[in-house]
């Protein structure tokens, strides 16, 4: 309105002046139209409820990717990299936003414009090639590392490296990191290549094994395929499957992610399955969106639009199905937290309660703000650890005012925050993946 | 300014940027946004502007419809995002003080446990302040039957430009002397900045009956308007949507409503269990009459929830249909709805403009939103304002006004001289310098302003 009665409308700086976004991953103008600046996304964004402020905030956001269109902010501002990688890419906005706004691909793509419009710093450099080069696509060094993680937690080593946090910044990472290793001693027995459906078969599902998952949640993979099994469908785990490149994407890796999303497209073709079932809601989530990572590949765009639509999570898909075994009760109180990337990013809500529903003499109770990050959000508890200590908090609080003395859900990254939260405040609580859950459950009856 | 220490200013011109818009059209760049704690981080501030000539515009979650949080003369931004703390819950004297920047929605749940709630509710309440809410007495879908915000407020804490700070009323309803919480309400931040708020809560009722009922023209949606009036029901509340304004929300909810309608009533009635399901037998029968072509009553809360989560969030879900809208908001008399949504109609039509409808019916209070997309027709906006001009010259002419609920703002204050003599806008003049005689507290609002209503020739309309 500004421009018509010649009040003053918002200064225009010369366009030239700015970086504009340096490739075609940047967040789109169309994305970015829908979003109507209405503010109903406010209250639901983690950051903005603790930070206060609307550059943290996801219309904030969002505003803020438009004037890098508008020229008026350049795609290599320190402000612009802060106030994007503040976010936990939790999509809490999304599922507000009547308007339908896609953030997690407008935050992706803005991220991946700061990663290509600024060279990182030497020490950002070597950080980002050991977790996302060097070990993540790696199994085999991924669980040296979390054998190694494993053993000097057990050691104490992080006590030491938080002594010697106080000094150095590195230090401090560290320990964070190994704050994350679950208590359980890392399983990377091998799964069968193939688990017979119980019964007459339902369906043929491909396990996608993850990177994490395989090197510390191996026991829940070999679970998921034992409860697939039983009920009536036979699960295949196929060798040359790699991480499915959430955390590149996460970090604007694109063309990182966009590597093993072909690799994993090509593997899990070849193996033909029915459906493609994955147990952890980031690696799903990412898998979902891979004809999006590749629209603008005409080889690979159709191929990874199929793909992903046979890619299901394990709670979305035995809830599908139906549970043709009825589980054996677990006498115990429990409560659930919805993982981000399966409520926001995956759209899954009630699978996961009815499965929980279907297990005799448990008792459910609701989790205040079970729709919230718990701080985890990939490598956040690394990269913006207070942000991400404050989260986790709120949550533990939440937690323990439920009296449950089980928490359930259903991705490796929130039960290892969980867990490492509720560590020193409610050591007695435990925290479980649903689908061990249910397995046990199995085991029960 | 080092007035209140580390942490609580943005300055920065990149982090700024975002400080520029609120829910509306309207957009102008802040010099300084502070982010204030207490009263009295508020009153310092206001202190030094005072000292320093510099305007103060309060800012709540800024879903504000008529540019109300937009630093159109520049100065400082004042958030109350930190101030969102609620002091107090009286449940013996239904009452609750609370800071500016509680979120409406924070403060229903909050109180439910108690088995009441605060009554208005716009339908941005999941994310709107109470601040908000004081400064446009806004209204909503269940404002029907109960009233609007000045309704349900008897008390305020307020600092005034000059660093004043008051108290205005309190727990009582009735208080001696001049009304000035009544007065304070809906003033727009023109006035200054409120900084506690002492609400009414209300217990909520024992249960509810919700009908959606489709019609094949908004004609016969309308005159089933009045008749629900004139029979005497009084509903809790009654929503209206035209077919365009069906399509956005059935895609943004998923709730079932029914889109090849041209136009659509959400009916609530509540109260004591008894004697609601007359009242709804009696609301379909109404509905039947004036040609429903589908009824369908909400059978669980769930049902219920995602219907009322369609309709309160069909401003936002225009995005869906065009990057930007427009929205006015006239009363009516609503024996003219008919007559009157038809030249709302008309008046976007003859420009070219698409125009979906969703109003607060029983209150007879328009909402016509005008979508376009800027990028490829950049004279929508000006096109809009004229229809605008001309939707809100029928609602005065009909015997309503200019604003139901989303204040006059930066605007429609070239349009309050559709409304007021010039006497009465001076009279409001005369409140106004009372309390803010340097004229810092939210300028450029409300009054319309020489320089920049020049180009309205409201005679040509009246
Ligand atoms: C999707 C949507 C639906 C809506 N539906 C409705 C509806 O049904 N009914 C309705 O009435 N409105 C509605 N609105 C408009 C808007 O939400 C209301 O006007 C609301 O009260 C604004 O609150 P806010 O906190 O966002 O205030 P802001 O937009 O931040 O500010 C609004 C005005 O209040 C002033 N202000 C804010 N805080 C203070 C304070 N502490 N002291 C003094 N002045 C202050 C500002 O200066 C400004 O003038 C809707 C808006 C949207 C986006
Ligand atoms: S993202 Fe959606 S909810 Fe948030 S401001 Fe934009 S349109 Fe509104
Ligand atoms: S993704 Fe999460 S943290 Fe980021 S803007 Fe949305 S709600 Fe906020």
């Amino acid at each position: 309105m500004g421009g018509l009665r010649g009040g003053q409308p918002p200064s225009t700086v010369a366009p030239l002046a700015f970086l504009p976004y340096p490739n075609a991953d940047a967040p789109s103008e169309d994305l970015i139209a829908r979003c109507v600046h209405c503010g109903l996304c406010l209250p639901t964004c983690p950051t903005f409820a603790v930070l206060g402020v609307e550059m943290d905030s996801p219309r904030g956001r969002i505003r803020l990717m438009k004037n890098v269109w508008e020229g008026r902010l350049g795609a290599d501002a320190a402000a612009f990299d802060d106030h994007m990688n503040t976010c936990l890419d939790c999509r809490a906005c999304e599922t507000a936003c009547p308007s339908g706004v896609e953030f997690g691909k407008l935050v992706e793509g803005a991220r991946s414009q700061i990663v290509a419009a600024r060279n990182a710093s030497l020490g950002e450099r070597v950080i980002r090639f050991v977790a996302l080069d060097a070990l993540l696509p790696h199994r085999r060094a991924l669980a040296a590392f979390a054998r190694f993680s494993y053993l000097s937690k057990r050691l104490g080593a992080g006590a030491a490296l938080r002594a010697i946090g106080t000094v150095s910044h590195a230090a401090r990472r560290l320990a964070g990191l190994l704050e994350l290793v679950p208590d359980q001693a890392p399983t990377s027995e091998g799964l069968p290549r193939t688990v017979a459906a119980h019964g007459t078969r339902r369906a043929r599902a491909a396990l996608f094994g993850g990177c994490v998952q395989r090197a510390v949640f191996g026991a829940t993979n070999a679970a998921t395929a034992r409860v697939l099994a039983r009920n009536g469908v036979e699960v295949t785990v196929i060798e040359d499957q790699t991480c499915c490149g959430a955390l590149h994407a996460h970090a604007g890796e694109r063309d990182g992610a966009r590597a093993l999303a072909r690799r994993n497209i090509a593997a899990f073709e070849r193996a033909g399955a029915d459906v493609v079932v994955v147990n952890a809601a980031g690696c799903g989530a990412a898998l979902k969106e891979y004809g999006w990572l590749l629209k603008d590949d005409p080889a690979w765009h159709d191929r990874a639009a199929r793909f992903a639509s046979t890619v299901r999570d394990a709670t979305e898909y035995l809830a599908e199905i139906g549970l043709r075994e009825k589980p054996g009760p677990v006498r115990a109180k429990a409560t659930y937290d919805d993982p981000c990337h399966l409520l926001h990013g995956q759209k899954v809500r009630e699978q996961p309660r009815a499965l929980l529903a279907a297990i005799p003499e448990l008792t459910v109770v609701p989790l205040v703000e079970a729709d919230w990050c718990c701080g985890s959000a990939g490598t956040y508890n690394v990269t913006r650890p207070e942000l991400s200590r404050q989260l986790l908090e709120r949550k533990v609080g939440h937690i323990k005012s439920t009296g449950a003395e089980l928490v359930v859900t259903a991705n490796p990254g929130c039960l290892m925050q969980i867990q490492s939260g509720l560590r020193r405040e409610a050591p007695a609580v435990r925290v479980v993946h649903l689908i061990d859950l249910l397995d046990e459950a199995y085991g029960a009856s | 300014m080092d007035v209140l220490g580390r942490g609580k200013v943005v300055a920065t011109r990149e982090d700024m940027l975002t400080y520029e818009y609120d829910g509306s059209a309207d957009t102008a760049s802040p010099d300084a946004v502070v982010l204030p704690e207490t009263t009295a981080d508020v009153a310092a501030v206001a202190r030094f502007c005072h000292e320093h000539g510099v305007p103060i515009v309060p800012r709540g979650a800024g879903t504000g419809l008529s540019g109300g949080a937009i630093p159109v003369e520049g100065g400082v931004v004042m958030s109350f995002a930190r101030m969102a703390r609620i002091l107090e819950i009286d449940v013996p004297n239904l009452r609750a003080v609370v800071q500016p920047g509680v979120v409406n929605l924070h403060l229903s749940t909050a109180v439910a446990p108690h088995g009441l709630y605060f009554v208005p509710d716009p339908s941005s309440q999941k994310a709107c302040t109470l601040g908000g809410n004081v400064a446009e007495n806004s209204g909503g879908p269940h404002t029907l039957a109960y009233g609007v915000t000045t309704n349900h407020v008897t008390g305020l804490e307020i600092v005034l430009s000059d660093g004043t700070i008051a108290r205005l009323g309190g727990k009582a309803v009735e208080d001696e002397g001049y009304d000035l919480v009544g007065t304070f309400v809906g003033s727009e931040g023109t006035l200054g900045m409120v900084t506690e708020i002492t609400v009414k809560l209300t217990p909520l009722a024992e249960d509810r009956r919700t009908v959606l009922a489709a019609f094949t023209t908004m004609d016969q949606a309308s005159e089933t308007v009045s008749a629900i009036i004139a029979s005497g029901v009084v509903p809790a509340a009654i929503e209206m949507m035209d077919n365009l304004s069906t399509q956005a929300v059935e895609e943004s909810v998923h709730a079932g409503y029914p889109l090849d309608a041209g136009g659509i009533l959400l009916v609530e009635v509540e109260g004591v269990r008894d004697g609601l399901e007359d009242a709804r037998e009696r609301i379909e029968a109404i509905c039947r009459a004036n040609g429903a072509s589908s009824l369908r009553l909400a059978a669980t809360a769930l049902e219920r929830e995602k219907l009322w989560a369609g309709r309160k969030g069909a401003f936002a879900a225009m995005g869906r249909l065009a990057p930007d809208y427009y929205v006015q908001d006239g009363v009516i008399p609503r024996t003219r709805l008919p007559e009157i949504l038809r030249r709302v109609n008309e008046a976007a039509a003859s420009r070219g403009l698409r125009i979906a409808n969703v109003f607060h019916a029983g209150d007879g209070n328009l909402h016509p939103l005008i979508v376009f997309d800027l990028r490829k027709e950049p004279d929508a906006l000006r096109r809009a304002q004229e229809a605008g001009l001309e939707i809100l010259a029928a609602c005065v002419e009909a015997g309503g006004s200019i604003t139901g609920e989303h204040g006059v703002g930066m605007e429609k204050n070239c349009f309050m001289p559709l409304q007021f003599r010039p006497d009465d806008l001076a009279a409001m003049r005369r409140v106004k310098d009372a309390f803010d005689p340097a004229g810092l507290a939210n300028p450029g609002k409300v009054f319309p302003t020489p320089s920049r209503c020049r180009e309205f020739s409201l005679g040509a309309v009246r």
